[in-house]
């Protein structure tokens, strides 16, 4: 077996590391809303407790990723030994500034939805577990951006896999349940080819750290069949991020549950699968990264283009924001195609962005849908007049997701083009311009027909037996995330650098390796 | 040895792919059940195949005496075994709920989601 | 399934399966045994005396509803976790301690308390699922 030599100090296993209060930051995006999904399900007869338990405990973990990411950009990777088995034979938690931040968007956006969540998910819903779920739901992602051992990552795909089952046929009306046996089959699968790779990298390196893998691939044999285990990596989670032609499922699926539910499947579901595929085929396996990166680059430009032309042909709302989150995601792709540090740190740039755009827009559709009583552009028309609140808020998030300048879609596009330019990929740029152009179009519709159009013959207007009180619980929510999508705007450089560093430790993890093996590690 | 079970993978595999193309739910859950257990397999396979040499350390000492056969692929299987079982279960599940509430079991048929007259966008404003 | 015989039997066999379950959960401290099997032999108890005298009395003599049981049990696995953050160790650390009980050592550990909490979990999960199909479909 070839695997990397290193001595096992025994002596070094048996002591009792010390670890500091901010060590212990690393497990809290994990272990926090496990501990408070188990307290919810104990309470869940009791909706309104445990919706208070989830707000708390996300408000909670806003403040702690916070600390988790200052910690990183002072003090470099943080490494937390489950149990102090060290690596590379116990699991770690190794956080790098790509996973720090990405871990606080995802509790940034878990603390919003779950303010939206209150106005939103019925008794009902609540007594079946929607708060344990949609923790574990955070817990799950949570630990796929934060661990440092594949097969750990694996489990933490079946844990969020688990919790989105249960989210996505919560209420089980019809269309849930047919959406959901597509979604749960599709994704089931992705995540069992996401095993075979896993098995098969195993049986080649020995090992499952991911720093230590990244010290055993260069050392292969040749003829070692490296190549089968990366393009099959990159088929399970393109599967996961629903690039082209493994879309089908999401423009299926993603408009049949709750509004806040399909926010924050479309925010963060996708963008684990696109993080994957940065960490493990960027940084794990670079070589043949460069040999797939063709491939990869003409799924990055289909997928953009199918998302826009999508968005382009659909009549109802929510199954329009289905093929923009595709197409983001081929925006993503096009970093890890290109591979230059300059071009990933636009994708991860553009992955945060994303992130919160996009689950901004799905509630403000559900705002709309609230209001109009229906979310199909032939319909839904005059909520200007109603609400001209809502109306600026959706057009900035419409703007920001088209990457129109002052919002925070726009930088990451910038970093994409000028690296694709860079790299002598003039038809890559162009093709990323044109999916802007594209979107522009189809959001500008969106927000003309909705908004702007003088209410059409039978659109239902409801908004006057809307109470006050249900108001603020969307009106603040989708208020939030534009705040945070204009101060991106405004102020990119933080995110901007970060991403930058995370990209540039992604293409060259020696710093990431020493920390967590060690500086003996090789 | 690895060449039989690698070959006994392949069938697991086929057959799993060739069950998952049939367009009624219980022939693709079941497809879905073989290919994970081929996956199950598999992961056994790489972890190199021994004979009857357990994993069991004498108390005296602190690593094994000889060569003993890999104790990691079982613990990975086992989870990968209780995880894929209880995605199953839900699976099943839901695809008889599905067969009741939409009264068919053919994907193709399944357009509740997805209604087959689809509605363009206005064209005009 | 309701012969007076296994009625009568019933009972005891289920307290006795309820005591033996635990003695497998405090056997796994040094020997094979452990939560999941204590937790499955609990939730089989369970099962035999819903078979002999109905859901009903099941659910009366667990007082909670099972699934809350499963929720306990995880929050009791996760506060296991934490327990190190005292001792300035890694998350999930095992921690022991004996202390003198009656005349003998006792071992107590984090490693305990997580295993209680994998009983609790599983007996929880099982028996509602258990529950769940004993009883008679209303639709």
């Amino acid at each position: 077996m070839a695997g990397p030599s290193y001595s096992v100090d025994l002596a070094q296993a048996m002591v009792v590391d010390t670890y500091t209060p901010l060590e212990w930051l690393a497990v809290a995006p994990v272990a926090l809303p496990m501990a408070a999904g188990a307290l919810c399900l104990m309470f869940r007869s009791r909706g309104d407790l445990a919706a208070r338990i989830t707000v708390l405990t996300l408000g909670l973990l806003v403040l702690l990723n916070v600390g988790l990411v200052h910690t990183v950009v002072q003090q470099g990777t943080l490494i937390m030994a489950m149990g102090n088995w060290l690596p590379p034979f116990g699991i770690v938690f190794a956080i790098d500034i790509l996973g720090a931040v990405l871990a606080l968007t995802t509790s940034v956006v878990g603390l919003i939805g779950a303010i939206y969540a209150s106005g939103d998910i019925d008794i009902g819903r609540r007594r079946f577990g929607f708060y344990t779920f949609y923790l574990l739901l955070i817990t799950g992602v949570s630990g796929a951006f934060l661990t440092g051992d594949i097969f750990n990552l694996y489990v933490w795909f079946e844990v969020l896999l688990i919790a989105s089952f249960g989210l996505i046929i919560l209420g089980g009306e019809r269309a849930q349940l047919d959406g959901a046996v597509k979604y749960g089959v599709l994704n089931l699968l992705a995540t069992t080819l996401f095993l075979v790779a896993v098995g098969y990298l195993y049986g080649l390196v020995g090992t499952l750290n991911m720093a230590d893998i990244a010290l055993a691939v260069p050392q292969l044999p040749a003829a070692a069949p490296i190549g089968v285990v990366t393009a099959l990596f990159i088929v399970a989670f393109s599967m996961k991020a629903a690039a082209f032609p493994l879309n089908f499922w999401l423009p299926a699926s993603y408009h049949t549950p709750r509004i806040v539910v399909a926010a924050i499947f479309a925010g963060l579901l996708t963008k684990v699968g696109a993080y994957s595929l940065m960490r493990i085929v960027v940084m794990l396996l670079p070589e043949t990264r460069d040999l797939l990166a063709d491939v990869i680059l003409w799924v990055a430009v289909l997928t953009m283009l199918v998302g826009a032309f999508g968005a382009l042909a659909q009549g109802e709302v929510r199954r329009l924001l289905g093929f923009v989150v595709i197409s983001g995601i081929g925006n993503i792709f096009v970093g890890v195609a290109v591979g230059s540090s300059e071009a990933l740190a636009g994708s991860i740039f553009y992955a945060v962005h994303s992130i919160i755009v996009m689950f901004g827009l799905y509630l403000a559709a559900g705002a709309v849908e609230r209001i109009a009583g229906t979310s199909s552009l032939h319909t839904a028309s005059g909520l200007y007049r109603l609400e001209p609140a809502l109306a600026t808020l959706f057009l900035v998030l419409a703007f920001a997701v088209s990457g129109l300048p002052p919002f925070s879609g726009f930088w990451p596009k910038v970093m994409l083009v000028q690296a694709t330019i860079g790299a002598g990929l003039g038809w890559v740029a162009a093709a990323i311009l044109v999916t802007g152009f594209l979107t522009t179009i189809a959001m500008g519709r969106v927000w003309l027909l909705v908004f702007w159009r003088d209410a059409v013959n039978g659109a239902p207007l409801r908004s006057q037996a809307t109470p006050d009180a249900s108001r603020a619980s969307w009106m603040v929510p989708i208020a939030l995330v534009v705040v945070i999508v204009a101060g991106i705007g405004l102020m990119p450089d933080g995110l901007m650098q970060a991403s930058l560093a995370s990209a540039q430790s992604l293409l060259d993890p020696q710093a990431y390796v020493n920390s967590v093996l060690g500086e003996g590690g090789n | 040895m690895e060449t039989v079970f690698a070959v006994l993978v392949g069938i697991f595999f086929a057959s799993g792919i060739y069950l998952m193309l049939s367009r009624r739910t219980v022939r693709i859950l079941l497809g879905i059940v073989i290919l994970s257990n081929g996956v199950n397999l598999l992961i056994f396979t790489a972890g190199r195949l021994t004979v009857a040499v357990p994993p069991v350390i004498p108390q005296h000492l602190p690593t094994p005496e000889n060569i003993v056969a890999n104790p990691l692929p079982q613990a990975l299987i086992l989870t990968a075994i209780v995880i894929s079982f209880s995605l199953f279960a839900f699976l099943l599940v839901l695809s008889y709920r599905a067969f009741q509430d939409l009264g068919t079991d053919d994907v193709d048929e399944m357009r509740d989601a997805e209604p087959a007259e689809r509605r363009l966008p206005p064209m005009e404003y | 399934m309701n012969t007076i015989i296994f009625r009568t039997i019933a009972p005891f066999l289920a307290a006795l399966a309820g005591l033996f379950s635990v003695f497998v959960l405090l056997r796994g401290h040094n020997e094979p045994g452990g939560g999941f099997i204590g937790g499955l032999i609990a939730a089989s108890a369970l099962a035999i005396y819903g078979i002999a005298w109905g859901v009903a009395p099941v659910r009366r003599a667990i007082v909670v509803h099972p699934i809350t049981l499963a929720g306990f049990g995880v929050f009791l696995a996760s506060v296991s976790g934490f327990l190190s953050f005292f001792a300035g160790s890694a998350f999930l650390r095992g921690l022991w301690i004996s202390v003198p009980f009656f005349g003998t050592e006792l071992d107590l550990s984090s490693v305990l308390l997580f295993d209680i909490g994998v009983y609790f979990t599983v007996v929880g999960t099982i028996s509602t699922i258990g529950l769940t199909l004993e009883e008679p479909e209303v639709d």
